[in-house]
């Protein structure tokens, strides 16, 4: 671990490796991403609706964009979005590196006296780091347009009232929240596949059981440490 | 030139070199041969430092590797250009990129002095340049050695490690990667270290062997002195062939027949 934060070598090739992974990681992320947001957020704000609507004490239609916005800030965008991305985006890590290794190109970058673990992790860490949140404002923006699509087409609430909800205030700490839970979760995404990668011995079974391995761990700890975030930063 | 003391490494319980010593010369083509299990691979590994030996000296031109600092340590590691048997060509690049990659990690070279270079290399190695851009996947195994060769040697090593570089290659093509190995020492004075276990490459290019069983040095020598050799082990690995049993049978012969003139 400590060899993946030694300053990196040959700084126009680790820029490029840098930009590849933003690409790779990233840009390729978006499409599922957006599509996933748009109708986790129609749903989220139909299930508001339903519970809100068939309350015993009456609850303005706006709580509905209010609550829809709120969950997908503080949750669903941060977190389920991020385990989705411990899927696709972790098991493309952990296989990719443990390729690498299986096949001797880590040996040959070690042999060369290139930091292997630095020039293989750190760019795919800056990548994950510097991307994640504009996946995440992504996933919070499509999703928002998810619950009015589904207004618009069902009826369920006016477009006002949706509109008046959106922009109801939330606390600053909240926003806060969001943002060192997505820095977190990024950091880890790109740093539990990479360990699990990186140290794969064998062929290409257990290239397949590593990246199976990352997945499950990943996703694990994103779990865990949204619990502890919650409470650190929340409570 | 590698001077290599008392050499020993062990996994758990299991130890696999025991106590190897010998001398690699500069300007030479350095055989480890042995069967399949005999250290070869480890030997080679501790030699370029990717495994830490147990015990013993590795002398890089009198210099002790073990003692080196981390940047001692990397800058040798840059003056060392290895072939892998599997060639280990980064699969998302292409064959120059691949070339070049070592010129663009350490040298302050202008980029189109990196092709320059990286396009001499090829050149030398024989490839035409419609393979420059191909990937490793889009080119076959002969000539992914072949730029794996190129690789390891764009840099002008001083130190040339090649784990057996023509294994699953056919007999003329992997005659064209010995002789390419062997030229390429000869002009830039590599110490050259090459793991095989075909008996081909040994006639051919072996000016320095060493013969490996169970972890031991068996016997050193060069290609002409190992076809009429006395060293058990070593009769019983070279003339695992029928071809060499009766080349043997020949050698003799004649060398009987001399030694009664």
């Amino acid at each position: 671990m400590r060899k993946v934060f030694i300053k990196p070598q040959g700084g126009k090739m680790f820029r490029k490796l840098v930009m590849r992974e933003i690409w790779d990681l990233g840009m390729s992320s978006i499409g599922l991403v957006s599509f996933i947001s748009l109708f986790m957020g129609a749903v989220t704000a139909i299930q508001m609706a339903q519970n809100f609507q068939g309350a015993d004490i009456p609850v303005p239609d706006y709580y509905i964009a209010y609550a829809t916005k709120v969950v997908l800030i503080l949750e669903f965008s941060p977190t389920i979005i991020s385990l989705i991305l411990a899927g696709k985006v972790g098991s493309y890590i952990a296989s990719s590196i443990g390729t690498m290794r299986v096949t001797e190109q880590i040996d040959a970058l070690d042999v060369m006296g290139v930091n292997s673990p630095s020039f293989l992790v750190m760019p795919k860490i800056i990548a994950s780091v510097l991307f994640n949140p504009i996946l995440i404002m992504i996933s919070i923006g499509m999703g928002i347009w998810g619950g009015y699509l589904i207004g618009e087409t069902t009826h369920m609430w006016s477009k006002s009232d949706y509109i008046i909800g959106l922009q109801m205030p939330m606390a600053n700490r909240l926003f806060f929240y969001t943002f060192v839970k997505t820095i977190c979760f990024a950091f880890v995404i790109a740093t539990v596949p990479a360990f699990y990668g990186y140290h794969v011995k064998g062929g290409s079974l257990e290239v397949g059981r590593s990246s199976t391995s990352a997945v499950v761990w990943t996703s694990v700890i994103l779990i865990i440490l949204n619990l502890i975030l919650t409470q650190t930063i929340l409570s | 030139m590698i001077e290599v003391k008392n050499l020993r490494k062990s996994f758990e319980d299991k130890e696999v070199l025991k106590g190897i010593s010998t001398v690699f010369e500069s300007g030479k083509t350095n055989l480890i041969i042995g069967q399949s299990g005999s250290g070869k691979t480890v030997f080679l590994k501790c030699l370029t430092g990717l495994i830490i030996p147990t015990e013993g000296e590795i002398l890089f031109h009198g210099k002790n590797f073990s003692k080196f600092s981390y940047e001692e340590k990397q800058k040798l590691r840059s003056e060392i250009g290895t072939v892998f048997q599997g060639s280990a060509l980064f699969d998302s690049m292409t064959v120059i990129e691949n070339v070049r990659f070592p010129l663009e990690m350490f040298s302050n070279l202008s980029m189109k002095e990196m092709n320059m270079r990286s396009e001499e290399v090829l050149e030398r190695v024989n490839l035409l340049p419609e393979s420059f851009h191909k990937f490793p996947s889009e080119i076959s195994g002969g000539m992914q050695k072949r730029v794996a060769i190129a690789r390891a040697v764009v840099n002008n090593p001083k130190y040339l490690f090649a784990d057996e570089p023509n294994s699953g290659l056919d007999p003329q093509t992997a005659m064209v990667i010995d002789q390419l190995l062997h030229e390429l020492t000869v002009e830039y004075n590599t110490t050259t270290i090459i793991n095989t276990h075909d008996m081909n490459s040994v006639l051919e290019i072996g000016e320095s062997i060493v013969f490996l069983k169970n972890g031991i040095k068996e016997w050193h020598g060069d290609k002409t002195q190992i076809l009429t050799t006395d060293n058990e082990s070593a009769i019983e690995f070279v003339y695992s062939s029928k071809l060499f049993t009766k080349l043997r049978e020949v050698l003799l012969k004649e060398k009987e027949n001399s030694s009664k003139k």
